[in-house]
């Protein structure tokens, strides 16, 4: 390299044979634009956290609020709900999802029919209707076996759970039945061949398979439902929001508050995201020598060529 | 190999393994096969030949009743495939009773097909354990005299995805015969492979029927067909042109449209 560059003085243009001493050298295209762009971006950055910091927050509450008992059961209570609704959501999605596949055309349409139900109101809207159940069916019953009054059962957890659980189960079907159509059909007959039967046939080979494409999608799911579960705000389940809401009524540190709830959900969807990455690699057996899957390629080429 | 043990069963029948009387089938309007007759004699290595969209991998198909037939009668060692006979009607059979027949008749896929999550010795245990209900200990044993019969014993942790062509389709072979099947059929097992990869997976069918196994192979490889085949039919839109021994087809073809076939094929 050093010999190369003292000798540039013929002529500039044309291109000099390669002595041979050593390897010629690469020079990386420089990106002037990326860097202007990073100084914008940081200047731009420090008037916005200037702005919050001169504004007229007590950020020593946001923290002090962060551990309290109150919001601490409200996290709590998030966590549980929103487990207990993705819960239910899988096994109503799952079951959605075969049905679909089936042959019989009645399960078919049930499963249709709930989909297009669920999804096509709002999630808002289907939290009012169960809570206010008890407005048009004063009791629930099995006949014969078992009765309660409608407002002694639907209590807020009961509507939350019902509501986002059934709703999210709409949308598992679909993500469900996207992961069974992208096994190859070859393995249905594949698996025909030996001779299983149709269901152990999705139990052992198609489904297992389709999981790969299921799980991250299902990761956005939870990750989305978590956030959504700060609805049942509005019927009044002691979640996180609501915890929050209370303090702030009573003491008017809203933003305050609001912060904390915030920082409380970024902990949780950073948590959950992390565990979701565990699950994929885990999923990705046998697939390690094939062609990566569109996310890790798209993380592959978003890393800087160093760290591959 | 140091095992002689031989995987294919006896047969009862001295009857036909596979008889198709006028056989029928249609996707919609577009009717791919128009009234197969043909027999397939027991150990009989039987090679179906032809040009791409002559029916003969549809055939192939219909004999474990991945498809349909729509008249006509196709049956597998004296029973009929998908059906049962009650007086004069047909009765379809259930998706159960269509397993149990397809566990006797093993198959190859052009595309090989192998599990993709499970690794080669989890690819062959998997039909004697699920289907068969077999112990994991036997059906391990014989899983792994069966790589090693098709040359794969130290390869059996392996995944499909770390396997060439070649290897997959010899496990898939694997796969197929754990379920000691009467009758093997393949569909184009080479087509898919590397030139060079085509001989480890002829070796391994020559090997099975030298053992007496009744195979059906719809194949473009001539000189398989020549050397190992017992039987060759030449179909070509949806009918069978030509029949015979297959030195005899293969040599001296009779009809105008086996000699164009083969003339390109060569």
């Amino acid at each position: 390299m050093l010999a190369t560059n003292t000798q540039v003085t013929e002529s500039p243009k044309a291109p000099r044979p390669h002595d041979g001493s050593g390897p010629l050298k690469v020079v990386p295209v420089r990106r002037y634009g990326t860097w202007a762009l990073g100084v914008v971006v940081l200047v731009l950055l420090a008037l916005l956290v200037r702005a919050f910091a001169g504004a007229d927050i007590e950020y020593a509450l946001v923290a002090k609020y962060f551990t309290a008992s109150p919001i601490l059961w409200g996290v709590w209570h998030t966590l549980e709900l929103t487990l207990l609704a993705m819960c239910l959501g899988l096994a109503l999605g799952v079951t959605a999802a075969v049905m679909r596949q089936s042959g019989n055309p009645v399960l078919r349409a049930v499963a249709n029919g709930y989909t297009w139900l669920f999804r096509g109101t709002p999630l808002l809207v289907q939290l009012l209707i169960w809570f206010n159940l008890a407005i048009v069916f004063k009791t629930v019953e099995i006949p014969g076996l078992w009765s309660a009054s409608m407002n002694s059962v639907m209590t807020p957890f009961v509507a939350a759970l019902l509501g986002l659980g059934v709703n999210e189960g709409a949308y598992i079907a679909e993500i469900v039945r996207g992961g069974i159509l992208s096994v190859d059909n070859g393995q249905r007959e594949a698996a025909a061949a030996i001779g299983m039967s149709q269901g152990k046939l999705m139990k052992r080979i198609v489904l297992p398979q389709a999981l790969r494409v299921i799980v991250p999608p299902l990761g956005n799911e939870f990750i989305a439902l978590l956030k959504y579960s700060s609805l049942a705000f509005t019927i009044s389940y002691s979640e996180l929001l609501h915890s929050a809401n209370k303090i702030y009524t009573a003491n008017f540190k809203v933003i305050e508050l609001l912060f904390t709830a915030s920082l409380w959900y970024i902990v949780l969807t950073t948590v959950f995201t992390l565990l979701q990455q565990i699950v994929e690699r885990r999923l990705g057996r046998g697939h390690n020598t094939q062609t990566k899957g569109f996310g890790r390629r798209l993380a592959t080429n978003l890393m800087p060529p160093s760290w591959r | 190999m140091t095992t002689t043990q031989s995987f294919v069963p006896s047969v009862h029948s001295t009857t036909a393994m596979v008889q198709a009387v006028d056989v029928h089938k249609s996707y919609g309007r577009l009717e791919v096969l128009k009234g197969i007759d043909l027999e397939v004699a027991p150990k009989e290595v039987f090679c179906l030949v032809g040009p791409s969209g002559s029916g003969k991998s549809t055939f192939l198909r219909c004999i474990n009743h991945l498809e349909k037939i729509d008249a006509g009668s196709l049956s597998v060692d004296g029973e009929l495939v998908g059906y049962r006979r009650v007086g004069d009607r047909l009765h379809v059979l259930r998706d159960r009773e269509v397993a149990r027949k397809r566990e006797e008749i093993g198959m190859v896929f052009q595309r090989f097909n192998l599990f993709p999550h499970m690794t080669a010795l989890q690819n062959i245990m998997e039909g004697p354990i699920q289907v068969r209900g077999e112990s994991k200990a036997v059906a391990r044993e014989r899983a792994m005299a069966l790589l090693d019969r098709v040359g794969l014993k130290d390869k059996y942790g392996a995944y499909p995805g770390q396997l060439s062509g070649g290897q997959q389709q010899r496990v898939a072979i694997a796969r197929a015969l754990a379920m000691q099947p009467k009758l093997m059929l393949f569909d184009e097992p080479t087509s898919a492979l590397d030139p060079e990869l085509v001989g480890e997976v002829l070796d391994v069918m020559r090997g099975l029927a030298e053992d007496g196994m009744t195979m059906i192979v719809v194949t473009h490889e001539m000189a398989f067909a020549r050397e190992v085949g017992d039987a060759l039919v030449f179909m070509d839109g949806g009918v069978v042109v030509e029949s015979g021994h297959p030195r005899e087809v293969l040599t001296n073809p009779q009809h105008a449209r086996t000699k164009a076939f083969l003339g390109k094929v060569r």
